[in-house]
């Protein structure tokens, strides 16, 4: 069973829901509360484990949602042949208690410290959770990094934080396609991430800007080979993918 | 694109897992692969959750870097892909 977290290990913890936001028809944003946490770096992970009455458990990495020094949060969606995220997005109350540990993860980070690079984080559906931690992130240190976000979404709908990132802050461009169904009168970019729409977004090579590309794994390779394509060096695209058997 | 695509991940995903094994955070690591000298960070390398066990494999050769099976609270691990590992 989870004791008191000894800092410097990584030791499974009680965590109590403080609240929950449905974010789309699928996708919820759980707030919890952590009493041993010993403190994140945004794009950093969470482990979760649901142990049912047999014994059986299962876990689940996800991203944190949220920026260091807010309190913990992820933001899960539903898979319909899930063992975890249907419980944490259709049963989890305000009050329950579920096991945790974290923070993970020391790659798919940033820390704030480089104001001067600039960054490219491209998100096929979930993988912007990741994303909105370091736009807090930026935001909390007042930083002056320039931010591009390219997030592709099925339609409008389905944009997590949506009305968050419409609220973009100066040095912050947010671009959205929508993959499969768009609003009427939709100017924005429709269809998959391509080659043509990463040059259109991308930092040009020649800025040596460091790009984060998070999404299901086909999504991911598609992204990091174009920006590649682009003359990013490999080393600059840092990426993150998952799937049904991952979570997110 | 298949839904088996979906199913092979990267090494973020068993972060937890790999603090578990060497006691601290590794997904930065540097790995070295021991068929083909290539090296990564363990974040990099292509993991497969849904095989007996977690399967790593080095992202230039495939070749399997390292094996975690579980069994009840013990981790059998196989590190013989793996020619260096630097933190």
């Amino acid at each position: 069973m989870a004791g008191t977290a000894v800092r410097g290990r990584l030791t499974w913890q009680v965590a109590t829901v403080d609240a929950v936001m449905d974010e789309t028809g699928s996708v919820r944003t759980i707030v919890l509360n952590v009493p041993d946490w010993a403190g994140h770096t945004a794009g950093q992970h969470l482990d979760v484990r649901l142990t049912a009455e047999d014994g059986y458990t299962a876990e689940r990495s996800y991203s944190i949602a949220s920026a260091p020094g807010e309190p913990v949060t992820v933001t899960v969606e539903r898979l319909e042949d899930g063992e975890v995220s249907p419980y944490l997005t259709e049963e989890l109350r305000v009050g329950d208690q579920i096991e945790l540990r974290g923070p993970i993860g020391g790659y798919f980070v940033w820390t704030g410290a480089d104001a001067a690079t600039p960054l490219l984080l491209v998100a096929g559906g979930s993988g912007v959770v990741p994303f909105r931690s370091m736009l807090r992130h930026r935001r909390n240190l007042g930083s002056k990094a320039p931010f591009r976000l390219l997030y592709s979404a099925r339609s409008l709908p389905d944009v997590i934080y949506r009305t968050e990132l419409d609220e973009a802050d100066d040095g912050v461009a947010v671009v959205y396609t929508l993959t499969r169904q768009q609003p009427p009168g939709w100017t924005g970019h429709t269809g998959r991430v391509g080659a043509e729409l990463l040059a259109e977004t991308a930092w040009p090579a020649g800025q040596d800007g460091l790009a984060y590309v998070c999404g299901p794994t086909p999504f991911v390779e598609t992204v990091a080979a174009g920006l590649v394509g682009l003359g990013y060096p490999a080393h600059r695209v840092k990426t993150e993918r998952y799937g049904g058997a991952g979570g997110k | 694109m298949t839904a088996l695509d979906e199913s092979v991940l990267d090494g973020n995903a068993i972060g937890g897992m790999l603090f578990e094994v060497f006691g601290s955070e590794m997904t930065a690591a540097v790995a070295t692969c021991a068929t083909c000298g290539a090296s990564m960070q363990m974040a990099e390398t292509v993991v497969y959750l849904r095989a007996p066990g977690t399967v790593v494999r080095c992202r230039s050769c495939a070749a399997v870097l390292m094996v975690v099976v579980r069994r009840h609270t013990q981790n059998c691990v196989d590190l013989q892909g793996i020619a260096a590992l630097e933190p």
